[in-house]
C-alpha cells in the first residue's frame, strides 16, 4: 500500500492541481434550472407549451411526433389532437412550417433547430434565457435579452409573464427547459436507470472473480502452484 | 476431444502457441495494481473495434449528412445510444488506460534493455492512437470537429516550401470539407485499426520474447529451477488471466458509471460545441481538441512563431511526442525500478508528471498572457526531462537490487 501511494503522488498532486483551477467553469451568472427528467407531468406540459409557443418557428427535426407520444406516454390521437397543427403524419419529424426566406425577412435570420440546443447550451442557459426578455425600445420587438444581446426572437411568453403567477410562469419556463432537456437525448429516460442495473451485475461478477483470484493465488502464496503437475 | 487437438495439432500448432504464451509462459509473481493496464488496453481496443463495426453500419461519412446520421443513431437506432456512448467514452478510456500504462513503464525502467523494442513498438502504437482519435473525432462533423480538423491539418500548411501543396493534397480540397470527411473516415475505420492490430500484435510477440519487468526491476529469468523455470514465475494461465478478469471488472464498473451516469463528462468526452453541425462560416470562440491530445497542443502554442513562420511550434509539437523515443538510451541508470533510484530521478519524474497534466489543462484554455507563460515553462520542464536525464539518472545513490523479487 505504501508503495503504491508512493508511485500515486506524483500523478495524485498534478491531478489535484489542474482539477482545482477546472473547479469554475465559464458563465457563472445562469440560474439553476432544476429541472427533472422524470417528472412526466413536467415534460408532457413542456411538450404541449413548446408546440404552441415555439414549434411555429422552431424545428426539433431530429424528433418524431410518435416518438414524443411513446416516451411521454401519449397516445397517438392525443398526440394528434394537441401537438400537432399542420396536418403532418405522426411519424414525422418535427419541423415548422416557416418558410427559410420569410424567416430572414420577418426576423433577420432562420431560428436555429432547438433538437440539441439542451446539449450544446446547456439546461440552466435555455431556462435562463427564457426568462431573461426585459423591455427595450430600441429593438424590432420592444424587447431585450439579458444573456442573448440582441437577439432576433421576439418574447414569445410575454402573455403568459404578465398573466400568471411568478412561481407559475417560472415552472412552466422550467417544463419547457424540461422537455428540450429530453429532446436533446431521449435516451436519457432509460440510461440511468440501465447504468444502475448494469453496475448491479458488475459489482455481483466483481465479487465472484475475486473470491476466483483469491482460491487460485492460495497456490501462489504457499509456493505450491507447481506441486499440481 | 484429444483426437481433435491432435488431429488440430498436426496442422496447427494450437497447444505449442497456447503452452508459449499463455499456459507455460512465466509471468514474475509480484505485479501489482500498475500491470493491469496492458490487459485493460487490448480489452478497450476490441471493444472500439465491435462498437465502431456497428456504428459504421449506420453512420454517413458524406459533410451533409454525417451530423443527422450521428443523431438517428441516437434516437432512431434500437440501442444505437448506448453503442455510440460506448465508442466516445472508450476513445477517453483508452487514453487513460494508455497514459497509465505508459507511467508504469516510466516507474519501473520497463523500457530499459532488454526491452528497448516493446517501448518503441508501444510509443508507435500510441502515436498511431492518436491519429485514429483524432480521425475519428472529425466523423459527428460537428464545430469542434470541423474547427479541430481545420486547426490540426493547417499545421502541415506551414511545412516550409511544400506547405501549401501538401495541405491541398492531405485534404482533397482548399479547405476541410466532404473529401476530408470522406478520408478521414476511409483511415479510421480500415487503414489505423489494421495498423493498431498489427502493432499490438508485434508489442506482444517483443514482450514474451524477453519477459515482462516487474515491480523490483529484477530478471527472473537469471534465476531459474533445474527444470528451466524462473523460480520468481508463475504462469500467466492460469493465475494471471484470473487476476485479469477482477481488474476488467473493476475497469467496467468505472467505466460503465461514465457509459450510463455522465456520458459526456462535463464536455471533457464529448464537448457540448459539438454538438452543433459544423459550420465553415461561424468559427467558435475558442477551439479546444479533446483532452488527451492537449498537453502537445500547448507545446504547439507555447512556442512563439520564428521568421514569420508557425513551423517552430509544428516540429516543437512533434519532437514532444517523438523524444519519448529516446528514453531507453537516456536513461543511464543502473536500477530499472524506482524502488532503487537515485533521488534526483523520482524528483524528475514528479516534475515530469505535473508538467504533463498542467499543459494537458492549458491546452483547454483559451491563451491569457498567463497560461501562456506557463505553458512556455512547463515546456521547458518537459522537455527538460529528456535533455537532462542521462546527468540525472546517473548522479546519486541507488539502492541495492535484491536478487529475487519481493513480495
Amino acid at each position: 500500500m505504501k508503495k503504491l501511494l508512493k508511485t500515486t503522488l506524483p500523478v495524485l498532486a498534478g491531478l489535484i492541481l489542474s482539477l482545482n483551477t477546472l473547479a469554475s467553469p465559464a458563465g457563472g451568472t445562469l440560474d439553476r434550472a432544476n429541472t427533472d427528467i422524470n417528472n412526466q407531468n413536467s415534460l408532457q406540459n413542456g411538450a404541449k407549451l413548446f408546440m404552441n409557443y415555439c414549434s411555429g418557428c422552431h424545428s426539433i427535426s431530429f424528433m418524431r411526433y410518435n416518438r414524443i407520444g411513446k416516451d411521454l406516454n401519449i397516445s397517438d390521437a392525443d398526440v394528434e389532437k394537441y401537438l400537432m397543427f399542420n396536418g403532418e403524419k405522426t411519424g414525422d419529424k418535427v419541423t415548422s412550417s416557416m418558410p427559410d426566406a420569410g424567416a430572414v425577412k420577418w426576423f433577420g435570420t432562420t431560428p436555429p433547430d432547438l433538437s440539441l440546443i439542451s446539449r450544446s447550451k446547456g439546461t440552466d442557459w435555455i431556462y435562463t434565457y427564457l426568462r431573461g426578455f426585459y423591455i427595450d425600445e430600441s429593438r424590432p420587438f420592444g424587447v431585450n435579452n439579458k444573456i442573448l444581446v440582441n437577439v432576433s426572437m421576439p418574447d414569445v411568453l410575454w402573455e403568459a409573464r404578465q398573466n400568471k403567477s411568478t412561481e407559475d410562469f417560472d415552472q412552466d419556463v422550467r417544463d419547457i427547459t424540461n422537455f428540450l432537456d429530453y429532446v436533446g437525448e431521449p435516451a436519457k429516460l432509460v440510461r440511468v436507470d440501465l447504468g444502475y442495473k448494469v453496475l448491479g451485475f458488475l459489482f455481483v461478477l466483481f465479487i465472484l472473480s475475486y473470491l476466483l483470484k483469491k482460491e487460485y493465488w492460495k497456490d501462489v502464496k504457499y509456493g505450491k502452484w507447481r506441486a499440481k503437475d | 476431444m484429444d483426437n481433435n487437438k491432435s488431429w488440430i495439432d498436426q496442422r496447427f500448432p494450437l497447444t505449442k502457441v497456447w503452452n508459449e504464451h499463455l499456459a507455460e509462459y512465466y509471468t514474475p509473481r509480484n505485479f501489482n495494481f500498475w500491470y493491469f493496464f496492458g490487459s485493460l488496453a487490448m480489452l478497450v481496443l476490441v471493444m472500439q473495434i465491435v462498437t465502431g463495426i456497428f456504428l459504421t453500419m449506420h453512420f454517413k461519412p458524406d459533410a451533409a449528412n454525417a451530423f443527422a446520421s450521428v443523431e438517428y443513431i441516437m434516437r432512431d437506432v434500437d440501442w444505437g445510444w448506448l453503442i455510440r456512448y460506448l465508442h466516445s467514452t472508450g476513445a477517453s478510456a483508452f487514453f487513460i488506460v494508455i497514459y497509465l500504462h505508459m507511467y508504469r513503464g516510466l516507474l519501473y525502467g520497463s523500457y530499459k534493455a532488454p526491452r528497448e523494442l516493446i517501448w518503441i513498438l508501444g510509443m508507435v502504437l500510441y502515436i498511431a492512437l492518436m491519429a485514429e482519435a483524432f480521425m475519428g473525432y472529425v466523423l459527428p462533423w460537428g464545430q469542434m470537429s470541423y474547427w479541430g480538423a481545420q486547426v490540426i491539418i493547417s499545421l502541415f500548411g506551414s511545412v516550409p516550401f511544400i506547405g501549401p501543396d501538401l495541405l491541398i493534397w492531405i485534404l482533397g480540397d482548399y479547405a476541410v470539407g466532404d473529401p476530408a470527411l470522406n478520408r478521414f473516415f476511409s483511415l479510421h475505420v480500415i487503414a489505423l485499426p489494421l495498423i493498431l492490430v498489427v502493432l499490438v500484435f508485434l508489442h506482444i510477440v517483443a514482450l514474451h520474447t524477453v519477459g515482462s519487468n516487474n515491480p523490483d526491476g529484477v530478471e527472473i529469468k537469471k534465476n531459474k529451477d533445474k527444470d528451466g523455470i524462473p523460480k520468481d514465475g508463475i504462469p500467466f494461465h492460469p493465475y494471471y488471466s484470473v487476476k485479469d478478469i477482477v481488474g476488467v471488472v473493476v475497469f467496467l464498473m468505472i467505466f460503465s458509471s461514465v457509459v450510463f451516469f455522465a456520458p459526456a463528462m462535463n464536455g471533457y468526452f464529448l464537448e457540448s460545441a459539438n454538438f452543433v453541425v459544423a459550420n465553415p462560416l461561424k468559427t467558435p470562440d475558442h477551439i479546444a481538441p479533446l483532452w488527451y491530445l492537449t498537453p502537445f497542443y500547448s507545446v504547439l502554442r507555447a512556442i512563439p512563431p520564428m521568421f514569420g513562420s508557425q513551423f517552430p511550434g509544428v516540429v516543437g509539437m512533434f519532437a514532444a511526442l517523438l523524444i519519448l523515443l529516446a528514453l531507453p538510451w537516456i536513461d543511464r541508470s543502473k536500477v530499472k525500478s524506482i524502488r532503487y533510484r537515485s533521488w534526483p530521478y523520482k524528483v524528475a519524474l514528479g516534475v515530469f508528471v505535473i508538467s504533463f497534466i498542467v499543459l494537458g489543462w492549458l491546452g483547454m484554455q483559451p491563451v491569457t498572457p498567463l497560461n501562456a507563460l506557463l505553458a512556455r515553462v512547463f515546456t521547458v520542464a518537459y522537455f527538460g526531462f529528456f535533455i537532462l536525464m542521462p546527468w540525472f539518472t546517473s548522479i546519486g545513490k541507488t539502492k541495492e537490487v535484491p536478487t529475487r523479487v519481493t513480495e
